[in-house]
């Protein structure tokens, strides 16, 4: 101790204070790194928020307002989060084209990239549900048969048993959900897009729309089994009858005929 | 062991099989029943052979059903489901949506025998709805076949409410939502609708009662029922004989054909394979009725799309049509128009067709008795009308759908609903007019091929330059077949005053079946047929080509 007090005002004692205050906070900046990684985030964010702000003018703003505070054409995007503008715009239904009962879904016109940037855009305009990660939307983590029992309980009377698509008045459909990315289903529930309510995780908890993406999954894919056959669109006893009429009656009367030209007296000899 | 043992045969001794039928016959009377019935006569046509498509649909329609008897469990009793599908595992449900999720997976043939059985189911109301056609359009409905009429008739209610009462024992989510759907119904009936609830679903809906009841009276009441209108039916065919189209040698008192044995036995047995091959072919390609996707029923879930079989699909387009009207009268009794309504009209039409024949043979005076099945266009009125229901028939089927064809076909179900609306009035009433201007034209054609002889499509200059087309005479067979008919005519109101010069009393009923009868029978509604003494001034060679 003695050394060190003696040696304190030694004229490379100062030198020496620095050189451990610098290595202190190299420890330091190494310890704390990720805030700076925020920071180089935040910074990127920031970035793509303006990108996104860009994007946003020339596409959007001629309906949704210059702010996102909507307008005539379009309605406010204050608080409807990233996870909106990526379904409505990876959907292909932003930006929409012409005013009809609903959005169409159309060819998507921006990329991933693009439709991030957006988001971010949008989602810094006021709190919204944010764009989910892949581990919510995994259809092998649900539970089908209990999302099917959700599914019957709050989406079919508009989309179908197994989500073959339905009609809403005045040509407003609940479109069919076959084909439909895990993560637009996802989104959809969050966001509630058109007539379609939305399904906060406080009514609807994530686990829960797992399950229902699960059961889509299991009912409603190119790949799900089809146990009996012709699955004839799903769209029960309308499909059937006219089966039984066309393709039934049909190839009965055929045989039918068949039968009935076919008398003894036919034979010519 | 490859020594062949000669059997030596006495030669007296009969066959077994002759042994056997003479102790029937010594006892039942088989020979001379059998001697009856053998030679009956049936005519070849095919739309003779669409009864014979329900018969058969509906013996397949027993024979499946028995197999799905034997794993049903017609329980309300709530289970959990352990089963192999999946998608379903751990779900609460009951045990007749359970066990018929083990007949479709885990039973053997089990899934293609629902199926079987639900498409035959479909297929046989088709098959009588266009065997009544057959037989209204051809007349074949006139005395002395009314009473068989009415036995097709209630065969076809019977047919309807008996595939209710089975698509709604699997219990599954679209089979409750109508069973809820008829329990809305028999609710709107005044006064006595709650009291019919009650006492159908033993307490609310649904209690636990609705199932076990709907099994009963799906795999014995009404097939009990059917099975003997269906013997009844038969054997009043055997007895009136079958109707005949009338040709050269084909006339009212005889019927042309094949006998019934061994000819008709033959084709029929071929018929009955090949009606069982078409039905098990679609029923093993074709899914219907996949219960395991809809779900247990729950009264607290729904889904779109949720329709009845096509055979109650009018009844759901008349209830989809109808505005939901209803007034609360004083007392707080809620009438409610929407369901009333059509729920009037529904058995109102049906009413309406049992009593068809009775209303023409009103209309006509007509005691003789017909065998021979009119061609559609010698009837025009009665044709129209035919055309009109149906196309009153189609729209309500379409209503019932409409939201399936606003999905896929991009439309909106409001203004499908709205054309449905206005098409049931308009439609039928188009419909009728050009039916009938349709057989008339048919009706002055074969005038003309009659009298003219039929157009060869060969071009002839006659000296003077003019060109005329090549009529040929039609063959004598192909005359008689074209004049056989005799036309009704319109009722006559009769003089005025009787002898004596004193006013005649007409009831009002008989003065508007004289008005319906000209409507019927009138100038305007049929084409009178060429007379022989027509043909012959024509034939005899008036400078006519
Ligand atoms: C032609 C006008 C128009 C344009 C251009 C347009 N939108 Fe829209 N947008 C609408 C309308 C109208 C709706 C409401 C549609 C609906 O409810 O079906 C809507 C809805 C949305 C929603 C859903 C809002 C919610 O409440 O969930 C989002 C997100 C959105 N638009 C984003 C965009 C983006 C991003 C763009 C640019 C790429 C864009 N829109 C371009 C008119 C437009
Ligand atoms: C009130 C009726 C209604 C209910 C209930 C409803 N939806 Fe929707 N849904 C709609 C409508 C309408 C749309 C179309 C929105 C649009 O095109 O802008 C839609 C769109 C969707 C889409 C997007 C489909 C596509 O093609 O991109 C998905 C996924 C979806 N719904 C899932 C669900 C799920 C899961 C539920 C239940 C949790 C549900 N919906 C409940 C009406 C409904
Ligand atoms: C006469 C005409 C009949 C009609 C129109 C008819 C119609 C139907 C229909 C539409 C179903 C629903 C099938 C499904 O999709 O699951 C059904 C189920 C059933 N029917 Fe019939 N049926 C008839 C006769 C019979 C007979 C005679 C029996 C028994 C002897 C029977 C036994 C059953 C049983 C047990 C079920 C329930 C099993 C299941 O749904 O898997 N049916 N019937």
């Amino acid at each position: 101790m003695k050394k060190l007090s003696v040696r304190r005002r030694h004229p490379l004692a100062a030198l020496v204070v620095l050189l451990l205050a610098l290595a202190a906070t190299g420890g330091l900046y190494a310890t704390l790194a990720p805030a700076d990684e925020a920071q180089a985030e935040a910074s990127a964010q920031s970035l793509a928020i303006e990108e996104g702000k860009k994007l946003y003018d020339v596409g959007c703003s001629s309906c949704h307002g210059s702010g996102g505070q909507g307008s005539s054409d379009g309605p406010s995007l204050t608080g409807v989060g990233a996870a909106a503008v990526d379904f409505q715009v990876g959907t292909g239904r932003m930006p929409l084209q012409q005013p009809g009962p609903q959005a169409e879904e159309k060819p998507v016109v921006y990329t991933q990239a693009e439709i991030d940037q957006l988001a971010a855009y949008v989602a810094s305009l006021g709190p919204g549900p944010s764009v989910p990660n892949e581990s919510a939307y995994d259809p092998s983590a649900g539970d089908a048969a209990r999302g099917g029992e959700l599914f019957r309980t709050n989406c079919s009377q508009c989309h179908n048993f197994t989500g073959q698509g339905g009609a809403l008045t005045h040509g407003k459909e609940a479109p069919a959900l076959d084909n439909v990315d895990p993560r637009y289903i996802y989104e959809a529930m969050v966001t509630g897009p058109a007539s379609m309510p939305s399904f906060p995780n406080s009514t609807l908890p994530e686990e829960e729309k797992q399950d229902i993406i699960a059961w889509l999954h299991a009912v409603n894919t190119a790949d799900s089994p089809s146990p009996g056959g012709l699955g004839l669109g799903g769209f029960g006893p309308v499909s059937e009858g006219l089966f039984a009429w066309t393709f039934g009656m049909g190839a009965l009367i055929a045989v039918a005929v068949w039968i009935g030209a076919r008398t003894a007296k036919a034979r010519k000899s | 062991m490859s020594t062949a043992t000669k059997d030596p045969k006495t030669r007296g001794k009969a066959p077994a099989g002759e042994k056997i039928a003479d102790w029937a016959d010594g006892r039942v009377g088989l020979y001379s029943l059998a001697k009856a019935n053998m030679r009956k006569i049936f005519p070849d046509h095919w739309s003779f052979l669409l009864g014979e498509i329900c018969l058969y649909s509906f013996i397949i329609l027993i024979l499946t059903g028995v197999y799905l008897t034997m794993f049903f469990v017609p329980s309300m009793a709530e289970v959990e489901y352990h089963g192999s599908y999946v998608p379903m595992q751990g779900v609460m449900m009951t045990e007749a949506y359970a066990s018929t999720l083990d007949i479709s997976f885990d039973v053997r043939g089990g899934l293609l025998v629902r199926q079987i059985h639900h498409w035959a189911a479909l297929i046989f109301v088709v098959g009588i709805m266009f065997h009544m056609m057959r037989v209204f359009f051809t007349g074949s409905f006139r005395k002395p076949r009314e009473i068989n009429w009415l036995f097709g008739w209630t065969l076809f209610i019977l047919a309807v409410f008996t595939g209710l009462t089975g698509y709604s024992l699997p219990d599954d989510l679209l089979s409750g939502t109508g069973i809820r759907f008829m329990e809305g119904a028999i609710l709107s009936m005044p006064v006595v609708g709650t009291y019919i609830q009650m006492f159908l679903f033993g307490g609310e809906f649904p209690g636990h009662d609705i199932i076990p009841r709907f099994f009963v009276i799906h795999v014995l009441l009404l097939p009990g029922i059917m099975l003997g209108l269906v013997a009844a039916h038969l054997i009043l065919i055997i007895y009136h004989k079958h109707t005949h189209f009338a040709g050269p040698g084909r006339t009212n008192d005889n019927v042309v054909g094949m006998p019934f044995l061994p000819i008709y036995m033959a084709k029929a047995g071929g018929f009955f394979f090949l009606v069982f091959g078409v039905i098990a072919a679609i029923a093993a390609t074709a899914t219907i009725n996949p219960v395991w996707v809809l779900g247990p029923y729950r009264p607290d879930q729904v889904s779109t799309n949720a329709q009845p079989d096509w055979y109650l699909g009018f009844s759901e387009g008349l209830v989809r049509m109808m505005p939901g009207w209803e007034w609360v009268i004083p007392g707080g009794y809620t009438l409610n128009f929407g369901l009333m309504i059509p729920l009037a009209v529904f058995p109102g039409v049906l009413v309406l067709i049992g009593l068809y024949p009775f209303f023409e043979s009103w209309l006509t005076r007509d005691n003789r008795e017909h065998h021979i099945a009119q061609r559609p266009r010698n009837a025009p009125t009665r044709t129209g009308l035919g055309v009109a229901w149906l196309v009153a028939y189609g729209v309500a089927l379409v209503a019932g759908g409409n939201d399936v064809w606003a999905v896929n076909f991009n439309l909106s179900i409001n203004a499908i609903t709205w054309v449905c609306r206005i098409g049931f009035f308009v439609f039928p009433v188009v419909a009728f007019v050009i039916t009938r201007r349709i057989c008339l034209g048919l009706q002055r054609r074969d005038r003309e091929k009659v009298l003219h002889g039929r157009e060869t499509g060969v071009i002839k200059r006659l000296p003077h330059g003019e060109f005329v087309e090549v009529h040929e005479p039609l063959p004598r067979e192909a005359l008689y077949t074209l004049t056989a008919h005799d036309q009704d005519r319109p009722a006559e109101l009769g003089p005025e005053t009787d002898e004596n010069g004193v006013r005649r009393k007409v009831s009002p009923l008989e003065r508007l079946r004289v008005k319906i009868s000209r409507g019927y029978f009138g100038e305007q509604a049929q084409i009178p047929k060429p007379t022989s003494e027509e043909y012959r001034e024509i034939t005899s060679g008036h400078g006519h080509h």
